[in-house]
């Protein structure tokens, strides 16, 4: 196996394809600088070359403890790489609106914190939106295709249907691409990428982009062009390959049931707080019962409002992580098939050079031990990205499904105090009463006492 | 007075009227009143003291009806037992009490309206209903489903212990055959000829007359019934919307069962803790079930002050249709007053066809004259009579009206108050199954 100048000490980052993506120092267009850059967004057009948009604001990153702080209390993600050996912090936040003339769009902030020495400085803090994330994906699928590359949320929403620029949009998405990016931070591999330097770093991302482009396509080409087909997939892949399919059924099911959960609750919270204003206004037509009454009205309208969170919780925390791997998977069965190529390649190659040798008797040419040497470091890495892969699918499935109890939980809970007070209340009164004996009592009482 | 009062039983006190509370009048009226309730309620309780009765079972029959088609019916055990002996039933009082007999429900239909049209000024305490409303979608509506029969075999027992405790309606006799003898009952009942006054109160009910007078009390009493029957019928009818609404969030979450147990089967270290998850997940749906059939008797206590509202109503309109006698007996008097005036001076004030045509045709003879004003002195006197009694009929339903809706009204107060506990109890009961099945399934998915 020949071993390249790999980026730092991980023997399976293997080799990269020919062909490869623009040399790390080749494409710095300008000295990257950290600070975001304070301008006014003058809604000038892509030739011109739009800044890393910031509004008007003269925020600076956040300081070096605040940011390590709220990154280190992200780690709940990668198993492998624990938290001492982690030099590598990614933050998406502070979700902005830009409006120009020609159209109107989101960016967040990234945040980057590394003692990497691939980074000039310690600090960066830039400015993206989500078509920067795509092209970061893409870059990393095209330079890296033995590797499993994490899912961004889905790209196109309906105009008509989804609100892009709705607080509850814009937060779901912000988690995800922040999701995104520590994947990819905490990837030994993927980390390491130049594009993702690139993206974390460049103060203009947008001119690099323009490069990148013209070298896209050739890419993608060459692997459709590859024409190898696979007999036979090993028995290892074959399996990861169906429990790919059974678990994105199982989530395509989880994901209607949640859906149904919400509209179900939904609409119980409409008749609800119907339910609510009936005892108020008979309330209104009592006396003694007037308040037990309204004590009722409030302890509804209570759970209304629990019942609220739990709703937005599923909606926001559950569904998206769903969908995420959804995604997720269609990613991994993209990267078993370019696997599948791979071998497939190698196998014909080999299959002609072999044919060749019984007839002419040359040698198997070193292209044909390169591909070798190519299935290996793929099924390497694959294997190994699958395992990471597991793992953080059992984290993420304990957090949410484990979270979802929780809100289930936090909701009743809230609710049983709502009429455990009520009760007090209500019990109160009854004592009350007992001594008072009812307002004619307390009359008759004065009466008696005047005679 | 204050002696009087410190003596009398806490339960006892009746609630009192706050604008008569200044006048010294009413101290007297009010010292007669209490000893009269004081007895009344003495002798009402006394007959629950003597005598323990339950509704405890429920069976199908099958038999001829009235005209002569085989019908399925069922039929309640009412089951009696004295604390004292020496209660004798029989028209001789010579049997002992039995220990049970059964009913059916058009027998308690009909010792109700026996009860209706003998104490029109008592609020007569409701049946349960007849067929079942307000339901949600997974409630039979069938009257002989087993769910439907128990929770009107609770609320037949609830009518009679309601009659039974009643300080006026226990003492009836014909409630007391009701509860003894099983055969004679319906002749005695008969008998009483009370229905021929039933006409007569449906009349009163459906009647619509012009009441000059009317007593404020009343309206405000009729109108507070109409209010609180809207408020209760919009209450069980959302409330039946409510549940389905609740009984489909806790299915849905059923599938959920489902989907963890298949997902299980595909995974190494998640499986166990799916798997036993997924069973917490049946459970959670499976229980809201028992959930909403306990709340069933919540709705119960509520259908019946929705049906003693009407009770109430009828009340009113038959102090409305007395006052409306008791106002045409003074006003036909008053006419009759001016006609005597008028034949004694020979004026004629009000028009009649009879002085056009005497003024017309010539005057009457005196003869003719001296008998009509005998005649009508005697139909004045008859007149006055008559408005004497109506007076009297008047005063005496306001006043045991009044004092049984105020009875009504303290029990009411309670008996909601009690029912709004229960419901936030039942609520709380339901929180903490919550609760508990999701941290069963919270657990499951932390060992994950």
């Amino acid at each position: 196996m020949m071993s390249v100048g790999a980026p730092k000490g991980l023997p399976s980052s293997g080799q990269k394809p020919i062909t490869e993506m623009i040399h790390p120092l080749s494409a710095v267009e300008e000295p990257l600088s950290p600070a975001p850059e304070v301008t006014v967004n003058a809604g000038g057009d892509k030739d011109t070359g739009l800044t890393n948009g910031t509004p008007v604001e003269t925020s600076s990153p956040a300081s070096v403890s605040s940011l390590f702080n709220r990154l280190q209390l992200d780690d709940d993600l990668d198993g492998d790489a624990s938290t001492e050996t982690r030099d590598l912090f990614v933050t998406v936040d502070d979700p902005k609106k830009h409006v120009s003339t020609m159209e109107t769009y989101i960016t967040y902030r990234v945040s980057t914190k590394t003692t990497r020495i691939e980074f000039d400085l310690p600090e960066y803090c830039v400015r993206r939106r989500y078509q920067d994330f795509d092209w970061l994906r893409i870059k990393l699928e095209d330079s890296q295709p033995t590797h499993l590359i994490p899912p961004l949320p889905e790209k196109f929403v309906m105009k008509g249907v989804v609100d892009r620029f709705s607080e509850e949009f814009v937060e779901t998405r912000m988690k995800a691409l922040d999701k995104f990016l520590k994947r990819v931070a905490d990837h030994p591999v993927l980390s390491f990428n130049p594009h993702f330097n690139a993206f974390l770093t460049a103060k203009d991302l947008n001119k690099r982009q323009g490069l990148a482009l013209l070298t896209k396509v050739g890419e993608s080409v060459k692997y459709v062009a590859g024409g190898y087909k696979l007999r036979a997939r090993p028995a290892e892949y074959a399996s990861m390959g169906d429990y790919l399919d059974t678990f994105s059924g199982k989530l395509g099911t989880m994901d209607r049931i949640a859906q149904r959960i919400v509209k179900e609750q939904s609409e119980y919270l409409t008749e609800l707080r119907e339910y609510g204003t009936v005892y108020s206004s008979w309330a209104a037509v009592e006396e003694e019962l007037q308040r037990p009454l309204e004590g009722v009205a409030g302890s509804v309208s209570t759970c209304c409002r629990a019942l609220e969170d739990l709703s937005e919780n599923i909606s926001q925390d559950f569904l998206p992580v769903l969908r995420e791997y959804v995604l997720y998977i269609e990613s991994m069965k993209n990267v078993l098939r370019k696997r599948d190529q791979c071998q497939a390649e190698y196998e014909g190659r080999l299959e002609a050079a072999v044919l060749r040798r019984q007839e002419d008797r040359t040698p198997i040419p070193a292209e044909v031990e390169k591909c070798q040497d190519k299935v290996e470091c793929f099924n390497a890495d694959l294997k190994a990205d699958w395992e990471r892969w597991q793992r953080n699918k059992r984290q993420d499935f304990k957090q949410i499904l484990t979270g979802m109890a929780d809100k289930n939980i936090s909701y009743y809970e809230k609710c049983q105090s709502a009429w455990e007070s009520l009760i007090t209340v209500l019990q109160d009164k009854q004592t009350d009463d007992k001594t008072r004996q009812g307002p004619f009592g307390r009359c008759f009482k004065a009466l008696s006492s005047s005679l | 007075l204050k002696i009087i009062w410190g003596s009398l039983p806490k339960a006892l006190r009746p609630p009192l009227w706050e604008p008569l509370l200044y006048m010294d009048a009413f101290c007297f009226v009010v010292c007669n009143l209490l000893a009269f309730v004081f007895q009344m309620v003495e002798k009402g309780t006394s007959l629950l003291k003597k005598l323990e009765m339950n509704v405890s079972e429920a069976e199908k029959r099958t038999g001829k009806n009235s005209v002569n088609m085989q019908e399925t019916y069922t039929v309640y055990l009412i089951e009696t037992r004295s604390h004292i002996t020496g209660i004798y039933s029989g028209s001789d009082g010579s049997t002992p009490v039995p220990d049970m007999l059964w009913r059916r429900y058009s027998e308690f239909e009909l010792l109700r309206t026996y009860l209706l049209v003998t104490y029109p000024f008592i609020i007569i305490p409701p049946l349960p209903e007849k067929r079942a409303e307000f339901v949600w979608h997974k409630l039979s509506a069938d009257n002989l489903d087993p769910d439907f029969v128990e929770r009107r075999r609770v609320g037949l027992e609830n009518f009679l212990l309601r009659v039974a405790s009643h300080p006026l309606l226990s003492n009836d006799k014909i409630f007391f055959l009701f509860l003894t003898d099983e055969k004679g009952w319906r002749d005695a009942v008969l008998e009483t000829g009370f229905q021929d006054k039933v006409d007569s109160r449906l009349k009163s009910l459906s009647a619509s007359f012009r009441v000059k007078n009317p007593d404020k009390r009343f309206t405000a009493l009729k109108q507070y019934s109409d209010e609180l029957n809207t408020a209760i019928s919009q209450l069980l009818r959302i409330r039946a919307r409510v549940a389905d609404r609740l009984y489909g969030v806790y299915k849905v979450h059923g599938n959920y069962g489902r989907v963890f147990s298949e997902w299980s089967a595909i995974e190494k270290e998640m499986g166990d803790g799916l798997q036993s998850a997924g069973h917490h997940m049946d459970t959670y749906a499976a229980s809201i079930d028992d959930i909403l059939e306990e709340e069933e008797h919540y709705a119960d206590q509520l259908k019946e002050y929705l049906f003693y509202t009407e009770a109430v109503r009828s009340v009113c309109r038959k102090h409305e249709l007395i006052q409306y006698e008791l106002e045409m007996a003074a006003q036909d008097l008053t006419y009759k007053k001016q006609q005597r005036e008028e034949l004694a001076t020979g004026t004629v004030r009000v028009f009649s066809l009879k002085g056009m045509t005497s003024k017309l045709f010539g005057q009457e003879s005196q003869e003719q004259r001296e008998q009509k004003l005998m005649a009508l002195e005697q139909d004045i006197k008859e007149g006055e009579e008559l408005l004497k009694e109506k007076n009297q009929e008047c005063h005496e339903f306001v006043q045991s009206a009044w004092k049984d809706i105020e009875r009504f009204k303290e029990q009411k107060d309670r008996d909601l108050r009690e029912a709004l506990i229960s419901y936030a109890i039942m609520q709380i009961s339901m929180c903490k199954k919550g609760i508990q099945v999701w941290s069963n399934a919270k657990e499951c998915f932390s060992k994950m």
